[in-house]
């Protein structure tokens, strides 16, 4: 057992993965002589040489379409974005070809590629660095789309989702790169289609993912000094969303409490609220609560982004008034 | 033919078209015959409403398909565009699996689901059939730096319209391939319209050979009227890619004699435009040279549309007999059916 952060773990499971088959290989913006925007791969180019850490151009559409072409010619590619915001310049490639190509083809054509991009706000890096769009991925048959909350998921999910014969997006949450935890030495895969269980408790549910994980555990332990005892659950897979765990807890517990960091409308948390509508109504004591995003770009100044931001208390509070 | 090259020394000039072999000279006549007749009849297809959709046809370019598919190895790559029932069926798909996949039966190429503009064929390393304009073009780089990963020396071809051009992905694309020095054979299909849009009115530079030229990557202006031209650009271009001399361009001049698709009325271009490039055909251009060399006989025209026709017929009736796709699998090939892809070796 050692103490690692999450940015670590990411770089040891890319060197599992490289070390491992000679088809993967890592490109993207700065991930070779740079050290990777947020040093995910500070050292990999030197251990690793450039053909396999290739620095691209900033050109998004072409290094992510060159992914999907070079995992239709027999290669296993990580390509990492440096933000989510700047996938948008991708999502051509990500939704026309990733995610079509095998349905269009007939069958013929599977896409084995993984990309890695950084989300989330919380560093005042404004409004267009910071936003949570994991949801807008969750929309589009094809891709499966993992968020790693943990150190060890952060270690683990790197390798199945390569493993995995389709496109995978792994949703890396900037705040969490430098958060440490234990992991085993022998740490390595986990599964990565289900949720799981992070704290437990039989009054009410909380299921979140990503970035707001801590925050539903925090809050989580919060409620307890009042007596309350809440479920928290980690998405982890976004899509496809294991509704199974969630509405297992639900129908125990009778109440829920969404914690997503995109905004409200058209969120994953919209999507996890209807789920259990329609799987667990009359298991519910009171209304499906959300706690997400304020519904305004992400602004610089430090309190007004807090402010935005779901925050332990908001969601304290929205345990409270379910009647908790 | 143009060499664009000429004054940034990137390439060695083109060599001059000559068709020594007579047979393959027939070939490449037959093959441009084979893809008019199988339009002319998606038309009536169309009309009849077996096929359905957007159909685009590419009458009038038919050269460009022939002349580039010729060239290539079964092991190259194909990425194309949607106006690519030429380059399926010049590639090897057969014309029952085409016409199957046009009436959006299970025994179509892409199993009717994709239609026209999605043809694919695994076996043929054919890589659709793609309705994004310019979006083949990233897909084509990346199966080239795949080769180049994997030390195969293979040309991957990719073909999209003058339109592509003023697509940041085109930029980004050959950008990517000429840094990497990849085996890419980029083939402009320059028909001189984007849909209804004139070339001059979406280019401040409408020298397209120029433009990507000024990529540091060989490029040539070709006739894409002239089968024989073509086929000798895209076999010098090709040979260069294989052997190391990274991405190569070529600009093919072409005009389509119908609309862009059955649903354009074809408001945007003079009449006369259009007469006067019919009058450039590649099919009567590619019988008068083979007629004058002696290469086609008289009756020898007539027996290759006798073949075609009953090989068309045969495909329409081969699709008109194939089969719907079960409501159940609807929900197939969303996600691959379970195998463990790092065991499959590619």
């Amino acid at each position: 057992m050692s103490t690692v952060t999450y940015r670590e773990a990411m770089r040891q499971a890319l060197r599992e993965a490289l070390g491992r088959d000679e088809r993967v290989f890592l490109m993207g913006e700065d991930v070779g002589r740079y050290g990777g925007c947020y040093a995910v791969s500070l050292g990999l180019l030197e251990e690793f040489g450039p053909e396999r850490i290739r620095d691209t151009p900033l050109s998004e559409s072409a290094f992510v379409g060159a992914g999907i072409g070079a995992a239709l010619g027999g290669m296993r590619p990580i390509v990492e974005i440096m933000t989510v915001n700047f996938s948008l310049l991708a999502l051509d490639q990500i939704v026309n070809n990733a995610a079509t190509l095998l349905h269009m083809s007939g069958g013929q054509f599977n896409v084995p590629l993984v990309i890695r991009m950084t989300t989330g706000a919380g560093r005042q890096l404004a409004a267009q660095h910071s936003h949570s769009l994991e949801g807008w991925y969750t929309h589009i048959p094809g891709i499966r789309v993992l968020a790693p909350a943990t150190v060890e998921d952060a270690r683990g999910m790197l390798w199945p989702a390569l493993c995995d014969p389709d496109p995978v997006i792994i949703f890396e949450h900037g705040v969490l790169y430098n958060f440490e935890d234990e992991l085993p030495d022998d740490a390595g895969a986990v599964d990565i289609s289900t949720a799981a269980v992070r704290h437990p408790g039989d009054d009410v549910t909380i299921i979140a993912y990503g970035g707001t994980l801590r925050t539903a555990l925090e809050a989580a332990k919060q409620l307890v000094a009042d007596g309350v005892g809440a479920e928290v659950i980690d998405l982890r897979c976004l899509r496809p969303l294991d509704t199974a765990t969630v509405v297992s807890s639900v129908v125990r517990t009778h109440r829920a409490v969404v914690v997503d960091e995109g905004w409200r409308t058209g969120s994953l948390s919209a999507e996890v609220s209807a789920r259990i509508t329609e799987e667990a109504f009359y298991d519910l004591d009171a209304p499906v609560a959300r706690v997400c995003s304020a519904e305004v770009p992400m602004p610089y100044a430090k309190h007004l982004e807090d402010e935005a931001l779901p925050q332990v208390s908001d969601v304290v509070a929205a345990v409270h008034a379910l009647g908790s | 033919m143009t060499d664009r090259n000429a004054d940034t020394s990137q390439a060695s000039p083109l060599t001059p078209t000559t068709v020594d072999d007579a047979g393959h000279g027939v070939h490449l006549l037959r093959e441009m015959l084979r893809i008019r007749r199988f339009e002319e009849r998606c038309v009536e297809l169309y009309s009849d409403t077996r096929i359905r959709g957007f159909l685009h046809l590419a009458i009038g370019e038919e050269a460009c398909a022939v002349g580039l598919m010729n060239v290539l190895s079964p092991d190259d790559a194909v990425v194309a565009t949607y106006r690519e029932h030429g380059y399926a069926l010049a590639r090897g798909i057969s014309m029952r699996s085409a016409m199957a996949e046009l009436e959006g039966k299970l025994e179509g190429c892409s199993r009717g689901r994709g239609g026209s503009m999605h043809l694919f064929d695994a076996e043929r390393r054919f890589y659709g059939g793609n309705a994004i304009v310019g979006g083949g073009l990233p897909l084509a780089v990346g199966l080239a730096l795949a080769d180049h990963l994997q030390g195969r020396h293979r040309v991957n071809a990719c073909v999209f319209g003058d339109g592509a051009m003023a697509e940041g992905e085109f930029h980004e694309s050959i950008n990517l391939a000429a840094l990497w020095h990849l085996p890419v054979l980029f083939c402009c299909e320059n028909n001189l319209y984007a849909m209804g849009t004139a070339l001059e009115r979406a280019e401040s530079e409408t020298d397209l050979s120029l433009k990507a030229a000024s990529y540091r990557v060989p490029s040539w202006e070709v006739d894409g009227m002239d089968v024989f031209a073509v086929e000798a650009a895209a076999r010098q271009a090709a040979e260069s890619v294989r052997e190391g001399g990274g991405p190569h361009f070529l600009e093919l001049r072409t005009y389509r004699f119908r609309a862009h698709s059955m649903y354009d009325s074809d408001r945007y271009r003079d009449k006369a435009e259009i007469e006067q490039w019919k009058g450039h055909d590649p099919i009567p251009a590619a019988v008068e040279r083979l007629t004058t060399s002696g290469a086609l006989a008289q009756g020898d025209l007539e027996r290759l549309e006798a073949e075609i026709a009953t090989e068309i017929d045969d495909a329409v009736a081969f699709a008109d007999a194939g089969t719907l796709e079960a409501v159940a699998d609807l929900e197939r090939f969303v996600t691959s059916e379970p195998v463990d892809a790092m065991a499959v070796s590619p």
